[in-house]
């Protein structure tokens, strides 16, 4: 087969890049990180990403895919080996619900509630992560979300999993600990030490500086 | 043994119109459940307990929620027929792409115009047009966004054409001036049966949201 051609314009500390390159290594596929400053953003990354000029982007032999959840599913469907998603179509709907029910209900909520400076915002957020948090722990019912093995809804929720516990100790809020979702915890754990996992993981000491100065930026400006 | 099948939704949902073309299209015959959404009822609790939302499929007693979800789940047990799916990876990821832009921008934009006056209102109205017209851009000279064939995407996006009367109402304008390929490419998915039996009457969906309007201004 032709030499592949495959780039990801990206930004260490993104949950949302970290999914890609997760995808990426399930399936040894090669590809060149193109580091992003989303202050100044590239050409590149307008030309690719027009519509919303976000990271992450997957460049596929010169055709851009945008949207961490599409571009994962995409890479399960281009290269063969380890399947990211379930073969049985009502095992697949779920996979998709709670891989979206991820970004649209929890992880959103969990942000807002570090990164406000209302504190009216901020117990609305935590509730929600809350209630968002606890319909995971329900869920979980085998090692992995996807069963022995880890799968999309796994591969979603690394937000939940590194993120989610990074912030929180900046802003010092309790929205994800073991005590409150044990088993959701205990698969956290499970998870990112998993080998293919742990090396695509962001630095924490770095990432965390980094967003503890955007905490604090945030606070100070509200002053 | 029989398929039972059931669709929890209203007439009026630009997203439960996606699933009810979907089932059309694949003749897979159905129990339609017309849903009271200010009373919901124990079966949309039990089925969507996360959201509460309609749509809701319910296929041999196990529930499908979220439209584009239910949408690919029909393509793939029906899948005896009408692939709704392009065959290349990279085909579908630009197909879902634009249903999942659709989902997050049109019903929000148009919330910001319908109640809103002034700059608010006129602001929400051009950032509606400027979505139809991303949308109009992405279909370029096909006949359907699928290609030759009507797809995942244009089942994504056709229900809304039914709520163009009352976007074009609420805000002046007319979409065949601002998107004319788009509305051509409206009247070549209404040539499908699965289009013209499914989707409300436009002005019926007004209707509606003027009755909304007055509800919401009386509370």
């Amino acid at each position: 087969m032709a030499e592949e051609d495959v780039k990801l314009l990206g930004v260490v500390g993104s949950p949302f890049v970290c999914r890609v390159q997760i995808a990426l290594k399930l399936k040894g596929v090669e590809y060149k990180f193109v580091t992003q400053d989303l202050q100044n953003k590239s050409e590149e990354l307008l030309k690719y990403n027009p519509i919303h000029k976000k990271v992450p982007v997957l460049v596929h032999n010169e055709r851009p895919i945008n949207e961490s959840l599409v571009i994962v599913e995409y890479i399960d469907e281009a290269w063969k080996g380890k399947s990211i998603l379930p073969a049985d179509p009502y095992q697949r709907a779920l996979a998709r619900f709670w891989a979206k029910f991820i970004d649209d209900k929890v992880f959103g909520a969990a942000w807002k509630s570090v990164f406000t400076v209302n504190e009216e915002e901020r117990e609305k957020n935590v509730k929600e992560t809350h209630e968002g948090l606890q319909f995971l722990e329900d869920e979980l019912k085998d090692k992995f979300f996807g069963g022995e093995e880890y799968g999309l809804v796994d591969i979603a929720a690394v937000n939940i999993a590194f993120w989610v516990p990074l912030v929180q100790e900046v802003a010092g809020l309790q929205l994800f600990t073991n005590e409150k979702f044990p088993k959701l915890y205990k698969w956290s754990q499970e998870f990112l030490s998993q080998p293919t996992i742990e090396e695509c993981l962001p630095p924490r000491d770095p990432i965390f500086a980094f967003f503890k100065g955007r905490y604090e930026s945030l606070l100070a400006s509200a002053k | 043994m029989a398929d039972e099948v059931v669709l929890l939704d209203t007439w009026v949902s630009m997203f439960g119109m996606r699933v009810r073309v979907a089932l059309a299209e694949k003749g897979v015959n159905y129990d339609y459940k017309e849903q009271d959404l200010k009373n919901k009822s124990p079966l949309l609790l039990e089925m969507n307990p996360i959201h509460k939302k309609i749509p809701v499929l319910i296929h041999n007693g196990r529930p499908i929620c979220e439209s584009s979800i239910i949408v690919q789940y029909i393509d793939e047990v029906w899948n005896d027929q009408s692939p709704f799916m392009p065959s290349d990876p990279y085909d579908r990821a630009q197909a879902r792409f634009w249903v999942d832009f659709s989902d997050k921008k049109i019903y929000e934009t148009w919330k910001k115009m319908w109640l809103s006056e002034g700059e608010e209102h006129e602001a929400g109205k051009k950032e509606l047009i400027s979505i139809f017209k991303q949308l109009e851009d992405a279909l370029g000279d096909k006949i359907f966004y699928g290609g030759d064939s009507f797809g995942f995407l244009d089942i994504g996006l056709i229900p809304f054409s039914c709520w163009f009367y009352t976007f074009e109402t609420y805000g002046n304008f007319k979409m065949e001036a601002e998107c004319p390929k788009l509305m051509a490419w409206v009247k070549r998915c209404f040539q499908r049966k699965a289009v013209s039996n499914t989707l409300p009457d436009d002005k019926k969906v007004y209707d509606f949201v003027l009755a909304m309007e007055k509800i919401l201004k009386n509370k």
